[in-house]
């Protein structure tokens, strides 16, 4: 079978700036699909690319196996939640969703019917008559992602869709999103900059950096295997071992990544590893402590790490003595550089 | 920390002007009266007055014998507006305001598109400038160089002569109606004329509307289906429609008030502004010039209904 989206060295330039360079890529019919990275580094350029917004530079990207080269948004099968949602201001909340079918010749009353289902489905029933101005935020995306997906579209693309919510509705759209998607069983390609969404939502995801792929892979893949530093960096908030530390830890001599909740305090005594802790961040379920393991007391023998402490636990002073134990399995050395 | 405690609480301000002010930051309202009086006052008594002064002298009526004003009310003068050499000078004007109207938005509408979505920086200040600068020189100056522009041996004729088109020059200017000895003595040329100096003023109202119409809306049409043309149709042009209709307001009521450029170019066929400056002037007759006066404004309000009904400002 085709995959849904596939990228073959795709490029796109913008002058000097290399907003996707060589990317490689296949995601799979009906997947939920992350696209994971920090702000310019290509993630939603690719999007774009997939909608038809941007033309390559160089490569190719097939849909469903078909190359979409010089192939006009208008004439592919995909549909786009925007990050500001871009609903029509001049037209009614239902015009807004049956747009596309209006579009494509649909008669009004078959439109109307589709659009208000689209709607009931959307947990929005009787909102059609309202102009989007009138709507919250959350609204605002429930109508966004009503007008794409009563197209039917065979992909579904989410720029951002919940940057514009606040942390408790944020939430609640993810566990929507991910319900939704089952539901109606489209591939879903989303572009986030947070790392807890795209884990908690996506079948897979691709980490991003400097118009480049890091890493693709599920999300225990990605969060538990990271193949570069930067993932290990910005996926979670692993420790990000150098060499001379991953050795103290009992591995080879390498780059590794240790996640702070593999650590274990003990007392010093006889601990194998010892430091001093430095400071303290109360977190609510857990407290995440910051440890030195340094060998004196300039700043450049300083090593710190991060270790979590689960809720319940007594918190150490900053300047107390601790010993540190891990899972030894959780120490990930990493391949790349 | 404790030089930030130790700070004293700011001193009250010392003066006459610093009174006022606290003063008036207590009373927002007479504040709000003394800047919004003065304006108020021009625009109800100066403006506005005359207005009504010129109105009411369109109900009264000249003595035909003696030329003098009868100050008594009558619609004498209207029905003399309606005979049909003035209805005429009416239907002529009107005509001509609306056709200057379409083709100024036709013609500002890519510049304006253009302005609002893709000029930046520095192409953006040659924008305003090219749009400002013929502002800047004299409106007298600009219609008489269209004159010579349009002249049986100006710089158009010339151009059609010199590409061998000089037969289709001639061969529109034969057409009844809209053509003439030369251009700048037809209709079309005072409609050329008219584009040309009312142009401005339907590009920077297009351009401001265009300029809050967010970039995503239109990629989310065409994400939607919807091709170039009917992204214009169903997402630019009603949100366009405020910019529209504010820049036909001037094109339209500005076309329908002139009196200069019909008088130097074009036929000698009067219009509105022409009959209005003849009537109070030579001809003396106020009562009539006023009834003249009346009509832009009627044809005015009667324009912005139809556009409000019409849903022109439902995007505003």
């Amino acid at each position: 079978m085709n995959p849904a989206v596939s990228f073959r060295g795709v490029s796109r330039h913008f002058g000097e700036v290399r907003a996707v360079d060589g990317v490689d890529l296949d995601i799979a019919e009906g997947e939920f699909f992350a696209m994971l990275g920090p702000s310019g580094s290509g993630k939603t350029t690719c999007l774009r690319l997939i909608a038809g917004f941007e033309t390559p530079t160089a490569g190719d990207i097939r849909l469903f196996g078909e190359s979409v080269a010089g192939l006009p948004p208008y004439r592919r099968a995909v549909n786009t939640v925007f990050q500001d949602y871009a609903l029509f201001p001049h037209l009614s909340v239902v015009d807004n969703v049956a747009y596309g079918l209006m579009i494509a010749g649909v008669p009004k009353a078959e439109r109307r019917r589709r659009a208000e289902e689209a709607l009931a489905m959307m947990a929005l029933p009787g909102y059609g008559s309202r102009r989007p101005s009138e709507l919250s935020g959350g609204q605002r995306q429930r109508v966004a992602l009503a007008r794409a997906l009563v197209n039917r579209p065979r992909v579904l693309l989410l720029d951002e869709p919940l940057g514009a919510l606040d942390l408790k509705l944020r939430e609640q759209m993810q566990d929507e999103l991910k319900a939704l998607q089952r539901k109606v069983g489209i591939t879903f390609v989303f572009v986030t900059h947070d790392q807890g969404e795209a884990l908690s939502m996506a079948d897979r995801v691709a980490v991003f950096n400097e118009g480049r792929i890091q890493q693709v892979g599920t999300p225990a893949e990605v969060y538990g295997r990271p193949r570069t530093r930067f993932v290990a960096d910005f996926v979670g908030s692993s420790n990000v071992l150098p060499p001379a530390l991953t050795a103290l830890f009992g591995g080879p001599p390498k780059w590794a990544s240790l996640r702070p909740e593999a650590l274990r305090l003990r007392p010093p005594e006889g601990a194998p590893i010892i430091g001093t802790v430095q400071g303290a961040r109360y977190l609510g379920a857990s407290t995440r402590l910051v440890v030195d393991l340094g060998t004196g007391p300039a700043p450049e023998d300083r090593a710190d790490i991060a270790v979590l402490l689960p809720g319940g636990e007594p918190v150490p002073q900053p300047g107390a003595r601790v010993g540190l134990t891990w899972e030894p399995a959780a120490l990930h050395v990493m391949g790349a550089a | 920390m404790t030089a930030l405690a130790e700070t004293p609480p700011r001193p009250a301000r010392e003066g006459p002007g610093g009174r006022l002010s606290d003063a008036l930051w207590r009373r927002p309202r007479v504040l709000l009266a003394l800047l919004l009086g003065p304006p108020l006052l021009w625009l109800g008594v100066v403006y506005l007055g005359s207005l009504f002064a010129l109105l009411a002298q369109s109900f009264f009526s000249i003595d035909e014998f003696s030329g003098r004003i009868d100050r008594t009310l009558t619609l004498r003068t209207y029905g003399e507006l309606l005979r049909p050499a003035n209805l005429d000078i009416i239907w002529r004007t009107v005509a001509m305001a609306a056709a200057v109207t379409v083709a100024s938005v036709a013609i500002a509408f890519p510049i304006a598109y253009y302005a609002a979505r893709y000029a930046r920086g520095r192409w953006k200040a040659v924008f305003y400038l090219g749009i400002m600068l013929p502002l800047w020189s004299s409106y007298l100056v600009k219609v008489y160089a269209w004159k010579l522009i349009l002249a049986k041996e100006g710089i158009v004729g010339w151009g059609f002569e010199s590409v061998g088109l000089g037969w289709l020059l001639n061969a529109f200017l034969a057409v009844p109606g809209i053509g003439g000895n030369s251009l700048s003595v037809s209709p079309t040329g005072t409609f050329l004329v008219f584009v040309y100096v009312w142009l401005p003023f339907m590009i920077l109202p297009i351009q401001a509307a265009l300029e809050r119409v967010p970039p995503s809306l239109v990629e989310a049409a065409g994400d939607l289906g919807a091709t170039p043309a009917q992204t214009f149709r169903t997402v630019l042009w009603p949100l366009a429609l405020p910019g529209v209709v504010a820049g036909s307001i001037f094109t339209f009521s500005l076309t329908l008030g002139d009196y200069i450029i019909p008088q130097i170019i074009g036929t000698s066929a009067r219009f509105i502004g022409l009959a209005v400056y003849q009537y109070q002037g030579t001809a003396g007759n106020i009562p009539l010039a006023a009834a003249f006066a009346v009509v832009p404004i009627l044809i005015m309000g009667v324009y912005l209904y139809v556009a409000r009904r019409m849903g022109a400002f439902d995007a505003l």
